[in-house]
């Protein structure tokens, strides 16, 4: 086996993040077939409703009926999407922004790195929670308002490593057989820089899943029917203490799906830069 | 010190140019009209117009940024459309009970997170260190409300202990109002039982607000301490006899703190993030829950001046970040 993903395998609490993140993107493909009620993503049974955790129902039921662990299985897949939407659409903006900023000298790439002090100087909810109601709240306008406040991150990255490797001899090599700078940056200098991109994605997508769920929460997110975690613990609200299995188990789905995808970040970034380890 | 105080604030400046742009293109990126919602459905091109031209949409964009500039630095922010009151006015009565619950998460996360950390790295790779280490990725992959919930559902309805909501219970008469801080009113006013009622209405959101700060500065006060524990000077020191206790809580730790300071002043911009969903859960009568209450209402006013207000915050807040850096370790100061 490869020593690099020798050592990660030998890191405990990455392997435990892996395995959770595993199970759960099993969970989001094949979640219409492993939930015993598939149908309760939108069907509403008044006769059962608000019945706490049984052997039929595991996690109880909510207002309308409804089995909470097959919608907690269910949610998984939309948490999923959102996350790796909003994370891909903050890599595509942000990475070819920080390969031309860094690479380049200059007034763009000045203002571009501006943009992105700028972008973070505000927490990444609240930009996101303003820019959501300035689009009006919907689940897409949720999803670009993410993505919109995230590439900053990405183009940091990238920025700092473009700045390190044009100095470097191989792009010297390419000035001189003629490359120009498309090829330059996207076919040498990206892939050079891949692992810390890996790693920011990895956490980035456990971090949207959470924010996603607060935007859900508030009520800019997802709409019902939909069986998002987010949005069901704001629904559940209405019907505390006494069904306390309502709030519960979504949220401990949001916990255990996040840690999983912290986990392996911080084990991935572990053998990238082993200078910030962890369990030194 | 002097020189380096300017030098950053001086920097700052672009940034805080560059917030007022950002939040301003933020009413402008939006496809619909103003002067149309502005003036209802019912309303003729003509008094559409006359909206247009009365709020000045009708002028060149720079000229539109300048006059919402010039508004914004005098703290003008228009009139929430839900409570009919200035934004300002609103933001500024608010503001004391946000700072109360942010500095008491903070006291709760450093005071706990500093120690918690030194303890897991003393504990190295032994069981209260790997405990320690999932228990604080934990704390930042929750989400906040959820705990929130919790919490209530089990200390304030199950148990009693603590109240649900608010930041004072109602039949308990409110001491006189001086810095708008409940806990310090009270305190100033001698009305101790209103500070106990204050005090253990303050438990729960705060404690809430910590997880996720706390969880942050274990994980870097540890890697700091490990890697000071390495270097020469504590094993001279060791060798030399040092009391260990003093030689842990008063050099190690001050060679080892400084990521966390950092850590700290991000913290703070991020706490009063997080605290928009804590707020409104517990009722407590500050910012975030003005903003939540602006969020439900499509309050766009109240939206871009608590974006405008956490930004300056925040900026300002790592200003200080820099100078206690300084303080603590004034080779940082020489260097710049």
């Amino acid at each position: 086996m490869n020593p690099v993903l020798r050592k990660l395998a030998r890191d405990v609490p990455a392997m435990i993040g892996l395995a959770i993140v595993l199970v759960v993107v099993l969970i989001a493909i094949l979640g219409p077939w492993l939930a015993p009620y598939p149908g309760d993503a939108t069907a509403s049974h008044l006769l059962r409703r608000l019945k706490p955790p049984t052997m039929a129902f595991p996690f109880g039921t909510d207002n309308l009926g409804r089995d909470i662990y097959s919608r907690v299985i269910l949610g998984a897949r939309g948490a999923l999407q959102v996350a790796m939407a909003v994370v891909g659409l903050a890599m595509a903006i942000g990475i070819p922004l920080g390969l031309l900023a860094g690479y380049r000298n200059g007034f763009f790439s000045e203002l571009i790195m501006r943009v992105c002090d700028v972008v973070l100087a505000i927490p990444q909810l609240i930009l996101a929670l303003a820019l959501a109601q300035m689009m009006g709240p919907s689940l897409q306008s949720a999803m670009l308002a993410l993505s919109l406040t995230y590439w900053p991150f990405f183009t940091r990255i990238v920025y700092a490593d473009a700045r390190r490797l044009r100095e470097s001899l191989f792009v010297d090599a390419l000035h001189g057989i003629g490359a120009g700078t498309g090829r330059i940056v996207f076919l040498h200098i990206l892939p050079n820089a891949i692992s810390p991109i890996i790693v920011r994605a990895t956490i980035g997508l456990g971090f949207t899943i959470l924010t996603a769920a607060v935007l859900g929460f508030l009520g800019m997110g997802a709409t019902p029917p939909a069986p998002d975690w987010g949005l069901t613990i704001a629904q559940s609200r209405l019907y505390l203490p006494d069904a306390w299995w309502y709030a519960l188990y979504p949220g401990l789905a949001i916990l255990l799906t996040v840690m999983g995808f912290n986990l392996l970040g911080d084990g991935l970034r572990d053998l990238v830069d082993p200078r910030l380890r962890r369990s030194r | 010190m002097t020189r380096f105080l300017l030098l950053r604030v001086g920097t700052a400046i672009p940034s805080l140019i560059g917030l007022l742009v950002l939040t301003f293109l933020l009413i402008h990126a939006v496809p619909s009209d103003p002067a149309v919602s502005l003036a209802g459905d019912a309303a003729t091109p003509a008094q559409i117009a006359a909206i247009r031209h009365q709020y000045g949409f009708d002028l060149p964009l720079w000229r539109q940024f300048l006059a919402y500039a010039w508004k914004a630095l005098h703290f003008d922010f228009g009139e929430s459309a839900f409570s009919h009151r200035a934004v300002s006015l609103d933001i500024a009565q608010r503001l004391p009970a946000t700072l109360e619950l942010v500095i008491a998460s903070l006291v709760l996360s450093v005071g706990i997170g500093i120690p918690l950390g030194v303890f897991s790295a003393l504990r190295h790779n032994q069981w209260p260190d790997f405990l320690l280490r999932i228990v604080s990725v934990a704390g930042v992959a929750v989400a906040a409300f959820w705990v929130a919930i919790m919490l209530q559902l089990y200390f304030s309805m199950r148990l009693g202990w603590f109240p649900l909501r608010g930041e004072l219970s109602p039949d308990m008469a409110p001491p006189l109002r001086i810095t708008g801080s409940v806990i310090l009113d009270s305190l100033l006013t001698g009305r101790f039982d209103a500070f106990g009622n204050a005090l253990s209405h303050l438990v729960l959101p705060a404690v809430t607000l910590s997880l996720g700060g706390m969880s942050g500065i274990v994980r870097f006060t540890r890697a700091g301490m490990l890697e000071t524990l390495q270097q020469d000077f504590v094993a001279y020191e060791r060798a030399m006899g040092y009391p260990s206790g003093r030689l842990i809580w008063r050099y190690v730790l001050r060679n080892s703190v400084t990521a966390t300071v950092t850590q700290i002043g991000l913290l703070f911009g991020g706490l009063i993030a997080g605290g928009v969903v804590v707020e409104s859960i517990y009722d407590w009568p500050g910012v975030g829950n003005y903003t939540v209450q602006a969020i439900l209402t499509g309050d766009r006013q109240v939206m871009l001046a608590v974006t405008l207000m956490i930004g300056v915050i925040y900026t300002i807040v790592n200003i200080l970040t820099d100078l206690v850096q300084g303080l603590i370790d004034p080779r940082l100061l020489r260097r710049a």
